[in-house]
């Protein structure tokens, strides 16, 4: 696919609409799908005829459905967005948004939210992102000093913590009853099946903005991606631009786990496929990212409730059976 | 008239460790201008510091007449090009989506190329002679290439001075001269400064119109080629015997490492001192 010849913002503009019509089609799919009743025909007449269906599918579709379809979209954006933003930072194809101690500190609040039997909105979640938000801090306190927050030192100093963190979990699985093990589980494997709108408003208004800022500096992380000195010559505030970036897709990741726990696999691989099919400019994978992920992630999550015939499959295994095949494809097709 | 670059007392230390100690010199503008010296002599740092890279602390920098640390980040980028020893390529953009990078410090946030970032890229595409390589992802060109690849870059930038750390060492000898080559008819057409660190100090004998050598952070000697390349002077600095004549191929002198086994015979040839 050369897109060459055309200006950044007509590329840019012709990927949001292919990607927005994908997750048009995904979100509507994923409103009309469920373990209820299954309402294509219901959802077309609600899209283009306005028409109000009986009270019971509605609350099945607006209070259940949409909220989940809403934090599906809203956590696949910004695991993608992350990955892509930690990809760039740390210069290196294998980061994910977890890598800077997030996964293990956000975790090891949220098992201690569920030991105490507090609620999930908002006890668990604020538990949750308190505990990413320390083992962040842990993490620059440490890459900083001598080795002056390098891409590097970060790097080690997110693996490390992240390492310590799982020996805590462990620990702390170990020592609880085995009625909560479930929740704290299902937690750790991402779970979207409690969202309510109160949830995916608080999230949206927190994101939004990151994306924004994120867009902004998205011709500095193609910058930033011929190395250090490269950048600095070419005129980038390394410094404040790596910082900026650093505490933005922090704070979006975190408040994506603190609602949805640990999915995974999204952020590491979305962005590598949205690279193969679009390039390596961040200004049009920002927003590919953003609605791409989104997508998959609604995608990821009917097939989650949908496929089996009672209950339904933690997220975090579609993403990952889907994902994984569809990446080596595209790997594959690149190289011919 | 002002001079391209103006160092006077110098001084750089990573942490603890002093690596450049008041140097100072001067380099002409439009002058093609060599850096050489031995391994850790301090050559690539300054390079970096003249690029804006590392901040010093001691010692006044005048690039183009104004102080470096004057300059703003895309100021100097406007000013200064820099094309280092390594590039890093993990996430592999393609030829020509590089080279426009090249016009961010005359763009904004968003780097949007205009039609005049375009045709200034393809301009220096085809100096370089590498337009046809523009859809080809960077990780999938020559080393040789990917020389001339940084240094369309470098060219996009409209700078006054260009630096180039080391960019022949990896090529083979008929890479290099052309490159060189490059690099000669860049300054003629367009009278950019050019400051290059060589390990290669018959290649910088060719083209140099004046250079300077460095040892332990300090200048030893500056001048012309033939006023810098004597055995008495290099012998000293690099620990090793030379012998200098005159390049058979133009007007430059030429050094040639004496390896022990060689020694002894000096009946045979003609040594200047």
């Amino acid at each position: 696919m050369s897109f060459s010849e055309k200006t950044i913002m007509s590329r840019i503009i012709q990927v949001a609409l292919i990607l927005t019509f994908i997750l048009a089609i995904a979100m509507f799919a994923g409103l009309a799908v469920g373990s209820s009743f299954n309402g294509f025909k219901v959802m077309w007449n609600i899209v283009f005829f306005a028409e109000k269906p009986d009270p019971v599918l509605s609350t099945i579709i607006w209070r259940i459905r949409l909220p989940r379809v809403l934090m599906a979209l809203m956590s696949g954006a910004v695991l993608s967005t992350g990955g892509l933003v930690f990809q760039a930072l740390l210069r290196n194809p294998l980061a994910e948004p977890y890598i800077l101690g997030i996964s293990g500190g956000s975790a090891i609040g949220a098992i201690i939210g569920i030991v105490l039997g507090i609620s999930r909105f908002p006890g668990v979640a604020a538990a949750a992102f308190a505990g990413s938000m320390v083992t962040l801090v842990l993490v620059v306190v440490m890459s900083s000093g001598k080795a002056s927050l390098t891409k590097d030192s970060m790097l080690l100093s997110g693996v490390v913590i992240n390492a310590f963190c799982s020996a805590i979990i462990m620990f702390l699985i170990s020592i609880t009853q085995s009625s909560q093990i479930h929740s704290i589980m299902f937690w750790l494997m991402g779970d979207l099946s409690s969202s309510d709108m109160n949830q995916a408003w608080i999230l949206a208004l927190s994101i939004i903005p990151c994306f924004i800022v994120i867009f902004f500096l998205s011709h500095s992380m193609n910058l930033l991606l011929m190395g250090k000195e490269m950048a600095h010559s070419m005129g980038v505030n390394i410094k404040l631009v790596t910082g900026i970036l650093l505490v933005i897709s922090s704070f979006m990741v975190s408040a994506t786990v603190a609602d949805c726990g640990l999915l995974g696999f999204v952020g590491l691989v979305v962005p590598h496929i949205l690279r193969l099919v679009f390039g390596s400019d961040h200004r049009i994978l920002v927003p590919a990212c953003i609605l791409g992920g989104g997508a998959y992630m609604v995608i990821c999550d009917l097939l989650a409730r949908c496929i089996p015939q009672q209950g339904e499959i933690p997220v975090g295994v579609i993403t990952a059976m889907i994902g994984a095949p569809l990446f080596i494809f595209l790997l594959k097709k690149g190289k011919t | 008239m002002e001079k391209a670059i103006s160092i006077n007392s110098l001084s750089y230390s990573y942490g603890n460790d002093r690596v450049l100690s008041e140097v100072s010199y001067d380099v002409e503008k439009g002058s093609f201008f060599n850096v050489i010296g031995p391994n850790g002599s301090g050559k690539s740092t300054l390079m970096k510091v003249l690029a804006g890279v590392l901040r010093y602390k001691k010692g006044r920098v005048l690039v183009s007449g104004k102080n470096l640390t004057n300059y703003s980040g895309k100021e100097l980028a406007r000013h200064v090009a820099y094309v280092p020893q390594t590039a890093s390529a993990e996430f592999p953009f393609t030829v020509e989506e590089l080279v426009l990078l090249g016009r961010s410090p005359h763009q904004g946030m968003l780097g949007i190329n205009s039609e005049k970032d375009h045709f200034i890229a393809n301009q220096a595409m085809d100096f370089t002679d590498i337009k046809a390589l523009s859809e080809k992802k960077i990780d999938r060109v020559s080393g040789g290439e990917r020389q001339r690849v940084f240094i369309a870059r470098a060219i996009c930038q409209q700078p006054e001075i260009m630096l180039l750390d080391e960019p022949a060492s990896s090529l083979d000898l008929a890479h290099q001269i052309k490159l060189m080559d490059l690099l000669e008819r860049l300054k003629n057409e367009t009278h950019i400064t050019i400051i290059m660190v060589s390990h290669d100090i018959n290649l910088a004998a060719m083209y140099s119109d004046a250079m300077v050598l460095i040892k332990n952070g300090s200048v030893v000697k500056q001048g012309s080629a033939a006023e810098v390349i004597k055995p008495s002077i290099l012998n000293d600095i690099f620990q090793c015997s030379f012998l200098v004549d005159e390049n058979p191929a133009g007007n430059c002198p030429r050094i040639s490492p004496i390896p022990e086994k060689f020694k002894g015979k000096s009946s045979i040839f003609k040594f200047q001192s």
